[in-house]
C-alpha cells in the first residue's frame, strides 16, 4: 500500500515511514484489529439506515420516500395528525398498503429511543423482534448498542484530540523554553492532574445538566496533562541537540524550529501515549454514565446498560451485551496501538 | 583596541559571560555554600573588519566557543555588548551565519540536504530547490546531491554542506566554530581551502575559532589569543607569528608540532589550564608563567595598546620579556 502523497515541508514518506507501515502490517492481530475496528465504526456513523424505527424506503402512491432522510406528516398518507408519521403504527402501515405502497425496512427496524410496546415484561428477553432484548424502558438492545459505540469512539476520539493539541503545545513550550516557564507550568499542570477529576466531573454535572458538548469540554479540561510530561522530556532532550542549536545560531524562528526539527521527535513518544488517553476516556464516559452523571438520559449510552444489568441481575443479557461491547472495543483498540507503538519502535525488528 | 581604516563589521565591546554553577538555593543554604560562578570570558574586546578573517585561539576551556556564541546570538553576555554593523545586535539574524564542530550532529538525520540548505531561505519567490543545487555546486558537490540524506556523505561533504547552508542567506559574517576539527588532516585542507576561497569570492568576514595554529595561520588576518576567558594578545597574523609578545603565546608556538622540527624535543607546555571557577589571583596566567614575578600574582595586567597590536602582560609591560 502507497501513501506517497503525504507531503510536509521536510517530511515525505520516505523509506522510515515505509518500514512503519510494513511493520504495523506484520503485526497480525493489530492489523485485523485496526479494519475490524474501522468497519464497526465506519458502520455505527451510518446507524441511522442500520437501526432505525422508520423504513429506508417507502413506495407510496407511486412515488418514492425515504423517510430516514425526511420527516412526513401522517397526512402525507392520509392520516389524522400533522406530526410525523410513525411507521410502525398499523394504521399508518395499512395507509400505506392500501394504496399499493410498501416499505424496506432498516437492518434493525428500531431507533435508540424506539420503545417496544408490545413486550410483555421490561426487560424483554432476546426474541425474533428484539435480538439481543430490550432494556428496562423497552428500547431495543442492539439498537442502544450501535449508537451507544458511536456516541462512545467519537467522544473518545474528540476528547483525544483535543487533549493531544492542547497537551503537545504545553509540554513543547514548556521543554523548548526550559528555565522560569517549565518551572512554573509544571508546578501548574501537578496541581491540576492531582484534582480528582471524576468528582470534580460529577460535581459539574449535577449542577449543568450536561450534553455531548459540555462532558467534551470538561473531560478534555482534565485529560491533557497525560501528555504534558512526555512532550516536555522530548523537548528538553531535543532542544539541546546540535542541530537544533545549528537551526538557532542560522536565525531560524523558535516556532520553526519547535514544528520542524523538535516534534517529529516528539512524535512517536505521544503516539505510545494516545491509546491510554483514548481507552481512558472512553472508560472515564462509561463510569460517569453508570453512575448516573453523564449524558443525560435521551443519550444512548453503553454506561447506563452497565448500570441497567446490575440493576436487573434476573436479565443477564442486558449486563452481558453491555461487558462484550466494552471488552470488544477496548481490545480491538488496545491491539491496534499496540502494533502502531511497535511499528514506531526503532528496536524491534520484524521480517 | 586597534581601529582599522574601515569600520569594523562586527565589535565586542568588554564582552563578558559568566556561568551561575552553584548547587540549587536549598542545598547551599542548608551546606553553608557560597554561589559558584563561572567567568567564562571577562572582559574581551575585538573587532572584525569587512572581509576580514580574525581568529580565536586557546585551549580548551578558554571560552572561544562560548564567544562565538554570544556573537551569534545563541547566549546572551552578562557585560559588555556586541554590535554588528552599525547597530547593537538584537536578537538572532540570518545575516550571522555559524558553521559547526561536527559536521555529524550538526543536521537533522531526518532531513534531506535540500531542505537543510533552505531551511534559513525566508524568501518564498526563491526557488529552494535550485538555490540549495545551486550553492552545492559553489562548494563543491552535485546539485544532485540535494535530494540525498545526511548519512550518505561523509565528514568533508558534510561541512561543506554545512558551508552551504551557512551561504543560503547571504551573509556577510560568519562564526566558524572548529569547523575543521572533526575532519581528516586530507579533507581538513580542502574544506579550509573552500572556505578561504568562498571569503574572498564573496566579501565574506569570518570569526574563525580553532585551537590549531596551523589552520589559524593559514587562515586568519588577525589573531586573538585567549587564555581563561580573556584576550592576552591580539595582533595581526605576521606579527604574531614572527613575534609573539605574551609568554602563553609564546608557549602555544613552541608546543605546536611544525614539519622542519620533526624529531625535536619540544618543550611540552608547563601545567593546565586553572579552574575557571576558582581562577588564580592576578594575572591568571602566572602559575605556569616563566616571567611570573610578585606583582603577576597579586595585579591583573591591564590590556597594552602597542603600534598595531595589544597584549596584557606586566612582564611586557615593564620589558622583562626579551
Amino acid at each position: 500500500m502507497k501513501l506517497g502523497f503525504v507531503r510536509m515541508p521536510a517530511i515525505e514518506l520516505d523509506p522510515l515511514q515505509q518500514r512503519r507501515w510494513e511493520n504495523f502490517k506484520s503485526n497480525k492481530r493489530g492489523y485485523w484489529s485496526f479494519w475490524i475496528f474501522l468497519v464497526l465504526f465506519v458502520l455505527s456513523l451510518f446507524a441511522e439506515v442500520i437501526a432505525n424505527d422508520k423504513p429506508l424506503v417507502v413506495s407510496y402512491d407511486g412515488s418514492f420516500l425515504s423517510p430516514v432522510f425526511v420527516s412526513y406528516p401522517e397526512t402525507r398518507f392520509g392520516g389524522d395528525f400533522e406530526t410525523e408519521a410513525d411507521y410502525t403504527d398499523p394504521f399508518v402501515q395499512e395507509l400505506i398498503e392500501e394504496k399499493g405502497g410498501w416499505m424496506i425496512w432498516p437492518l434493525v427496524p428500531w431507533s435508540h429511543d424506539t420503545i417496544n410496546y408490545e413486550a410483555a415484561t421490561l426487560p424483554a428477553p432476546p426474541s425474533a423482534d428484539n435480538w439481543l432484548g430490550t432494556d428496562d424502558r423497552g428500547r431495543d438492545l442492539l439498537a442502544l448498542i450501535i449508537y451507544g459505540f458511536r456516541i462512545s469512539v467519537t467522544f473518545g476520539l474528540i476528547v483525544t484530540a483535543v487533549s493531544t493539541v492542547v497537551g503537545v503545545l504545553a509540554g513543547a513550550a514548556q521543554g523548548y523554553f526550559g528555565g522560569w516557564v517549565d518551572l512554573f507550568f509544571q508546578r501548574i499542570v501537578e496541581i491540576w492532574s492531582s484534582t480528582p477529576t471524576l468528582y470534580v466531573i460529577m460535581i459539574i454535572s449535577a449542577v449543568l445538566t450536561p450534553n455531548f458538548w459540555i462532558l467534551m469540554g470538561l473531560v478534555s479540561l482534565f485529560s491533557w496533562t497525560g501528555l504534558v510530561g512526555v512532550v516536555r522530556a522530548e523537548f528538553l532532550r531535543a532542544r539541546n541537540f546540535e542541530y537544533v542549536q545549528a537551526a538557532r545560531a542560522l536565525g531560524v524562528s523558535n516556532w520553526k524550529i519547535m514544528v520542524r526539527h523538535l516534534l517529529p521527535n516528539a512524535m512517536v513518544a505521544t503516539l505510545t501515549m494516545l491509546p491510554f488517553v483514548l481507552t481512558a476516556t472512553i472508560s472515564l464516559l462509561a463510569t460517569l454514565d453508570f453512575l448516573g452523571f453523564g449524558l443525560s438520559d435521551n443519550y444512548p449510552s453503553l454506561g447506563e446498560i452497565g448500570l441497567q444489568g446490575k440493576n436487573n441481575l434476573q436479565a443477564p443479557w442486558l449486563g452481558l451485551t453491555a461487558f462484550f461491547t466494552f471488552a470488544v472495543m477496548l481490545s480491538l483498540l488496545v491491539f491496534v496501538f499496540e502494533a502502531v507503538r511497535d511499528a514506531f519502535d526503532p528496536r524491534k525488528t520484524f521480517n | 583596541m586597534t581601529a582599522g581604516p574601515r569600520p569594523a563589521l562586527v565589535r565586542a565591546d568588554h564582552l563578558g559571560r559568566v556561568f551561575d554553577v552553584s548547587k540549587p538555593w536549598l542545598n547551599r543554604v542548608l551546606e553553608g555554600e557560597d554561589r559558584k560562578l563561572l567567568h567564562a570570558v571577562t572582559d574581551v574586546s575585538f573587532e572584525i573588519a569587512p572581509n576580514e578573517v580574525y581568529a580565536l585561539v586557546g585551549e580548551s576551556g578558554s571560552g572561544k566557543s562560548t564567544i562565538g556564541k554570544m556573537i551569534v546570538g545563541l547566549l546572551q553576555p552578562t557585560a559588555g555588548d556586541i554590535a554588528i554593523g552599525e547597530s547593537p545586535r538584537t536578537g538572532r539574524s540570518t545575516r550571522l551565519q555559524m558553521i559547526f564542530q561536527s559536521p555529524f550532529a550538526s543536521m537533522n538525520p531526518r532531513w534531506r540536504v535540500r531542505d537543510i540548505i533552505a531551511e534559513t531561505i525566508a524568501d518564498p519567490s526563491i526557488d529552494r530547490g535550485a538555490r540549495a543545487g545551486e550553492l552545492l555546486e559553489k562548494v563543491g558537490l552535485s546539485a544532485e546531491d540535494a535530494e540525498k540524506f545526511p548519512h550518505e556523505f561523509s565528514g568533508g561533504q558534510r561541512q561543506r554542506i554545512a558551508v552551504a547552508r551557512a551561504l543560503a542567506a547571504d551573509p556577510d559574517f560568519i562564526v566558524c566554530d572548529e569547523p575543521t576539527s572533526a575532519l581528516d588532516v586530507s579533507v581538513q585542507a580542502q574544506v579550509l581551502n573552500l572556505m578561504r576561497d568562498l571569503q574572498e569570492e564573496l566579501a565574506l568576514s569570518y570569526l574563525f575559532i580553532s585551537h590549531d595554529l596551523a589552520v589559524v595561520r593559514y587562515m586568519a588576518d588577525r589573531i586573538g589569543v585567549l587564555y581563561l576567558g580573556r584576550l592576552v594578545e591580539d595582533a595581526p597574523r605576521d606579527a604574531l607569528f614572527a613575534e609573539p609578545l605574551h609568554p602563553y603565546t609564546r608557549m602555544l608556538l613552541e608546543a605546536a608540532p611544525r614539519l622542519d622540527a620533526f624529531g625535536r624535543e619540544a618543550p611540552p607546555p608547563q601545567g593546565e589550564i586553572p579552574d575557571p571557577i576558582d581562577p588564580p589571583s592576578g594575572c591568571a596566567f602566572h602559575p605556569r608563567c616563566p616571567l611570573a614575578n610578585r606583582r603577576c600574582k597579586t595585579e591583573a595586567p591591564r590590556t597594552l595598546a602597542l603600534e598595531n597590536r595589544c597584549v596584557a602582560c606586566h612582564a611586557v609591560e615593564e620589558g622583562r620579556s626579551a
